[in-house]
């Protein structure tokens, strides 16, 4: 290995040499830092500029390089250098612009920007070039799992994009529910009236793709691997197995129908005159386009014909579903025009509390209105069966009233239930599922559990907000209403989404590069086995599952299936996983080289662990907003709250800092956290440093987490300000000096 | 420059010896200084007010307004109708928007409008325009400003725009909730406008100002409660309803409600003519029963 | 207000409500009544109204009784009587429907079939107003007042006219109020040509809607 060497290179540019005294910072890159090469420059970013490192890269032998100018986030084309390390101090939007410019701060500012100086040496040094995952597969097929409305567009998309497909569809046709329908909500302008539902055509396209191979009548037995690599039996109802190859999956297992008969209070199942929706269509199929709709007690005309909504759903009480299914509304308007299209006489109502009607389902209801569909705000208490037909009573929520209406017919809007198999996070062990009538849809031979993890009512865990077809297992993306309630519009466009990111997936997997969020990233975790003491923190910590375990119970860490988010690094109590850019050492060795002043200075140092994701991109806006926040604080941005190693806060203790602030997105169940976990097992690792602190006889204000938004640009700068109070009022450290 | 020539429907409560006789003078006053000529539709009649369906339906409705136009083309033809209240305005473009839509009721209409040789001269597209309209659409706020000899200085307006000027048609450009357009007229004449004025848009009562006294005077004493609490020397309205309700009731709402209320209720057509240097009978200041003193000093400096 | 109950039909019966009849009824006889039916009973109308919280029914909750088919209660109501005619519902309703002419074509339904409540104080000012302008083509400002003072009898119109002479006299004082408009108001020249139209529009309309001689539209 050729010898390390550091070039420290200061901008001058964007105000800066106006705020700060350069050769001061010239002088401690050289001197503190150890910068063999110090250059200061008008316009770094310049074509001039960069051609300045480059030159000395070329002809000094720089390999090592720190650009002390703006914030990392900024102009990362321009010192985007692939063969040297690089580390950035930001005195631009972390410094200049977040100081007010005046005399009395002078000092101060100087300080801050001579700090960020020296970490961003002291960075510099402890870093590696990566050089990417070796462990690579190279399949580029995806394997879709599910035959229904999702799975059919995602195997559709894929094959357009070139990509082989192999389809498993569990039952004997394609086609799904759709297949099923009689017609669907429509999807073109002018949204007026019930249409084809299409999926004959999407499942002849299918049928008829040279890049498609579809299993009817199968499931996928085992699933191992990782993405570019994944392993998978496909296993026939006959019980013939057959072990395919595939770089990506793409689960769309779709739904269940909720189970009617557990609604005895609606009547159903007391009288074959109150169904359900999908038994509503299946009368409206033989009804055709000629005959009326008949009820099934007596074969008689339906003249009057009232839809329950939220049968069953969006409601608390034992065996209900509490979501909103959101397909149920738009589908009971368009059932209620089977009827009035075909006979404008019969009396149509439906019974709502709220209507909701997604996509441009708002223009269907308005057609619907017109047509002379009844809507009316009502929650229906009961429905009693007569001979024929029943009488539906509720309570008129505008009149105020408890009144009833006879219907021939009485169709129940019940819920979708996710068909997401096992939920592994409420296994207690992997032979005693809790949910024993779950079956597993991927067989996953990871040591997390057979499926991808579920977050609320059982649907698979998939970021809401950002990323929603990822689900917790990387390389298998979740689409239609395995992830969330929806209807065939929206599952197509998920199918088309899920496709996307299972193409990404692979051709990254094949590069060893991670996948989403850190697209593109070349660095992976390593881990020294000599000091690893078996702790297993790592693998139950690992948001991703990457980490099984080998037949010594080592962890054994699948670079393929890991994002990136350092989750492991935080997790490791004798710090043995590390990256070869982003370490226990990189971060430490910041923290170390801030200068502590005095006790008796009266300047206290607080240390910001920011999620590079959300809360350093909030600060750096602040700095656009030219909003300021103390002089006290030094930020280090980090891959995601969860990588923070409880030992950085330790350290930073004991050299004296007053304060320490975690940053990070929102956890729990409405979670922004990029990695999902990382945050929540942040905050549940900062509650146990209590103990920490007490041992230390520290106030436990000394050490405060935040959940923050990207948008919280006003509010970040504000946090920091009052606790930078709090810190003044509580004192210095008085482990200053030790 | 030439005068601009309009076919001018002043309404019931605007001829001598009516309610807004008084903003009648000063809409005169102020069109002669921006060569506004109005050309009075001949034998006009009522336009049916907000309170004219009750009795009258929907055609006689419409028959009446249908009326006012055909006369207006037969007798001011090619120039736009302009209403100065804010009823006739509405009831007019109402009915010419229904018979646009509604070819059953157009044919009744010419029908019915043969009883007076009119058939043929009711116009489907002849604009119907509030004098509002025709100000800042025709003249501009620019043009406005141009006469100004007489700043407004120091008096406080409340634009008080009230319902029909407003809503459902409006002034093109302004929002319901929160139009602009009289406060901007208030500070070309130099005048200071309280721009959130909280009761720029709500209900005086209008009609029902006579059959529901006690519902429609408390709208009106939130009105001109909100006008002092947010400083107004004085209100200002564009609806000879809103200003006839808003000031004649007072000295009941004060009976009533216990209160001492005595806030001037002006014409932004008054307050322009002022401002251009007219004097108060000019301006028909005399025609306020709460007298607005600060605008006759004004006007007699 | 129910002084009207006993007359009041029978109410419909439970398995005959939310059958459209009346709805079909408003649609074809009130102005705008087609688009009652396009109603997503979001409320905002009712929020909206200026004397909102005076109408026993506000506009949201009328529309939902007419799809409920509850025909006596709607038209005997005083309800739509409270329309300020100030169109802010009309603005706001996220449906757009025209909720004030809808408002005004319910009153002047009922009152038509003459079963809109006898002593509301607007239907009867609405009636006066029209017979004032009908007959000379345009308002007679103080026989309107006058008329109105006396509507409820004579002793009544004594006390408002006192209770009024302190404003009369002060639109008087101001030139806005012409003490001899009752013997010298003019009205338009060709009164007589309008009187003519007049009527001839009500029959039309009587007979698009069948509603001519009075015959009231027979309930169903
Ligand atoms: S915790 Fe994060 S960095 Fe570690 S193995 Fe899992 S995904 Fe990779
Ligand atoms: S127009 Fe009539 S119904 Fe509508 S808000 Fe105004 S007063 Fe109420
Ligand atoms: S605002 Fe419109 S849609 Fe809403 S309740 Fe009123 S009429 Fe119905």
């Amino acid at each position: 290995m050729t010898e390390p060497k550091l070039g420290a290179y200061i901008c001058k540019g964007c105000g800066i040499s106006e705020r700060l005294n350069c050769d001061q910072l010239a002088q401690v890159a050289s001197s503190e830092g150890k910068a063999a090469v110090v250059r200061q420059h008008p316009f770094l970013c310049s074509a001039a500029g960069v051609e300045m490192i480059r030159s000395d890269m070329a002809g000094q032998g720089i390999n090592q390089v720190v650009i002390a100018a703006c914030s990392r986030r900024a102009k990362t084309e321009a010192f985007a250098f692939d063969t040297v390390t690089t580390s950035r101090a930001n005195l631009r939007e972390g410094v200049i612009w977040i100081r007010p410019d005046h005399e009395d701060n002078q000092e101060t500012t100087q300080e801050m920007a001579a700090d960020y100086v020296r970490m961003a040496c002291a960075e510099v040094q402890q870093m590696r070039q990566p050089g990417g995952n070796t462990e690579t597969g190279v399949n580029k097929q995806i394997l879709v799992v599910g035959g229904g409305i999702s799975g059919l567009t995602a195997a559709l998309e894929s094959a357009a994009a070139g990509y082989h497909v192999l389809l498993v569809e569990k039952s004997a046709a394609l086609g799904g529910w759709a297949s099923k329908l009689y017609r669907s909500i429509p999807t073109r302008e002018p949204y007026a009236d019930p249409q084809d539902t299409g999926v004959e055509l999407l499942i002849h396209r299918v049928q008829t793709d040279p890049q498609i191979t579809v299993y009817l009548n199968s499931y996928c037995n085992r699933t191992s691997g990782a993405p570019g690599q994944f392993s998978i039996d496909i296993s026939t109802e006959s019980g013939a197995t057959h072990t395919v190859n595939a770089g990506a999956i793409i689960q769309a297992s779709g739904f269940t129908r909720y189970d009617a008969s557990q609604l005895p209070e609606l009547g159903y199942g007391q009288s074959p005159d109150i169904i359900d929706q999908a038994e509503l269509e299946r009368l409206a199929s033989a009804a055709g386009t000629e005959g009326s709709i008949v009820r099934p007690s007596d074969q008689a005309e339906v003249k009057a014909v009232v839809f329950v909504q939220c049968a069953g759903q969006r409601s608390n009480q034992p065996g209900h579903l509490p979501y909103c299914s959101g397909f149920c509304c738009n589908a009971a308007i368009k059932q209620a025009m089977y009827f009035k299209d075909n006979n404008p006489s019969v009396d149509t109502v439906i019974l709502y509390t709220d209507l909701r009607t997604p996509g441009n389902g708002e223009d269907f209801y308005r057609s619907a209105q017109r047509k002379g569909i009844t809507f009316s705000k009502g929650k229906v208490t009961s429905v009693v069966p007569g001979k024929q037909g029943a009488e539906v009573f509720f309570d008129d929520l505008i009149l105020d009233t408890q009144t009833s209406i006879q219907a021939d017919l009485v169709v129940l809007a019940t819920g979708q239930i996710a068909n997401a198999g096992i939920d592994v996070e409420h296994v207690t062990s992997a032979e005693e599922p809790t949910d024993k009538t779950a079956i597993s849809v991927l067989n996953l031979s990871y040591r997390q559990g057979p499926d991808v993890p579920q977050l609320k009512h059982g649907f698979a865990d998939s970021h809401f907000i950002c990323f929603p077809y990822e689900t917790r297992r990387t390389g298998i993306y979740a689409c239609g209403p395995v992830r969330r309630p929806m209807d065939m519009a929206q599952a197509r466009i998920d199918a088309t989404g899920a496709a996307l990111k299972a193409i990404q997936a692979v051709e990254n997997a094949v590069l060893g590069r991670a996948a989403h969020p850190r697209s593109g990233d070349l660095s992976f975790p390593s881990f020294r086995k000599e000091g690893c003491t078996q702790c297993k923190r790592c693998t139950v910590e690992c948001p991703f599952g990457a980490i099984d375990e080998d037949e010594n119970r080592y962890p054994l860490f699948n670079e393929s299936r890991c994002r990136r988010c350092g989750t492991c690094m935080g997790a490791c109590p004798v710090r043995v996983i590390s990256f070869q850019n982003y370490s226990v050492d990189t971060v430490g060795q910041q923290i170390k080289h801030v200068e502590i002043p005095d006790e008796m200075d009266e300047k206290p140092r607080i240390l910001i662990l920011a999620c590079e994701n959300d809360a350093y991109p909030a600060l750096d806006m602040a700095a656009h907003n030219r909003l300021s926040y103390s002089a006290w604080v030094r930020v280090i941005p980090v891959r995601c709250l969860g990588s923070v190693n409880t030992i950085w806060i330790t350290d930073a203790l004991n050299s004296g800092y007053d304060g320490i602030m975690l940053l990070g997105c929102k956890k729990g169940d409405n979670y922004q956290c990029h990695f999902v976990k990382g945050s929540e097992v942040a905050h549940d690792r900062m509650s146990k440093i209590s103990d920490t602190l007490e041992q230390l006889q520290l106030e436990k204000e000394r050490v405060a987490i935040h959940e923050v938004e990207i948008t919280d640009i006003q509010r970040l700068p504000a946090l920091i300000n009052d606790y930078a109070d709090v810190i003044e009022k509580i004192g210095m450290n008085p482990f200053k000096g030790f | 420059m030439a005068k601009k020539e309009y076919s001018y429907f002043p309404g019931c409560s605007s001829v001598r010896s009516a309610s807004a006789s008084n903003y009648m003078v000063s809409v005169n006053t102020m069109c002669e200084k921006l060569e506004i000529a109005l050309n009075e539709i001949p034998d006009w009649n009522c336009c049916g007010a907000s309170i004219g369906y009750a009795e009258g339906g929907e055609l006689p409705r419409h028959v009446l307004n249908a009326r006012n136009i055909a006369l207006s083309g037969k007798h001011n033809p090619g120039q736009d109708i302009v209403a100065t209240c804010a009823a006739c305005w509405l009831g007019t473009r109402e009915t010419q928007e229904r018979l646009n839509e509604d070819p059953d009721m157009l044919t009744d209409t010419r029908t019915v409008l043969q009883e007076g040789n009119l058939q043929d001269y009711y116009s489907q597209n002849i604009p119907v325009r509030h004098m509002v309209e025709v100000m800042i659409e025709d003249i501009g706020y620019e043009g406005l400003a141009k006469p100004v000899v007489k700043p407004l200085k120091g008096i406080k307006f409340a634009g008080y725009v009230g319902c029909q000027t407003n809503r459902p048609f409006g002034i093109d450009g302004e929002s319901f909730e929160n139009p602009r357009y009289l406060d901007k007229m208030v500070e070309i004449v130099g005048g200071e406008a309280i721009t959130d004025y909280e009761k720029k848009v709500t209900c005086c009562g209008g009609a029902l100002a006579f059959s529901e006294p006690e519902k429609s005077q408390k709208q009106i004493h939130d009105i001109v409660e909100a006008a002092y609490d947010q400083g107004a020397d004085m209100i200002v309205t564009p609806c000879p309803v809103c200003q006839m309700n808003v000031e004649v009731y007072q000295g009941q709402i004060n009976k009533r409600y216990g209160t001492n209320f005595s806030m001037p209720v002006t014409y932004y057509s008054q307050i322009l003519a002022v401002a251009y240097g007219s004097t108060g009978k000019e301006a028909g200041l005399k025609g306020n029963i709460i007298r607005a003193k600060a605008l006759e000093k004004i006007a007699n400096k | 207000m129910e002084k009207s109950a006993s007359k009041q039909p029978p109410p419909t019966t439970t398995a005959e409500k939310y059958r459209n009849n009346f709805l079909r009824e408003v649609e074809d006889n009130v102005e705008e009544g087609e688009w009652v039916k396009m109603c997503i009973q979001c409320g905002v109308c009712s929020g909206s109204c200026p004397l909102g919280s005076a109408w026993e029914h506000p506009p949201q909750e009328l529309f939902m009784m007419i799809r409920a088919g509850q025909r006596e209660q709607v038209l005997r109501s005083d309800s739509m009587w409270m329309c300020t005619s100030c169109y802010n519902c009309i603005v706001r309703c996220p449906r757009q429907l025209p909720i004030t002419h809808i408002m005004h074509g319910l009153a002047n339904y009922a009152h038509r079939l003459g079963i809109a409540p006898a002593q509301n104080p607007t239907r009867r000012f609405a009636k006066i107003f029209w017979d004032n302008i009908a007959h000379s083509g345009r308002v007679n400002e103080l026989l309107l007042s006058i008329k109105l003072y006396f509507m409820n009898g004579f002793g009544e119109g004594i006390r408002m006219a006192y209770h009024m002479a302190g404003m009369g006299f002060a639109m008087f004082k101001t030139g806005r109020l012409d003490p001899f408009g009752l013997f010298m108001h003019k009205g338009i020249d060709n009164a007589k040509e309008l009187q003519t139209m007049l009527t001839k529009a009500r029959e039309i309309e009587d007979r698009r809607r069948g509603l001519g001689l009075g015959v009231a539209v027979k309930a169903d």
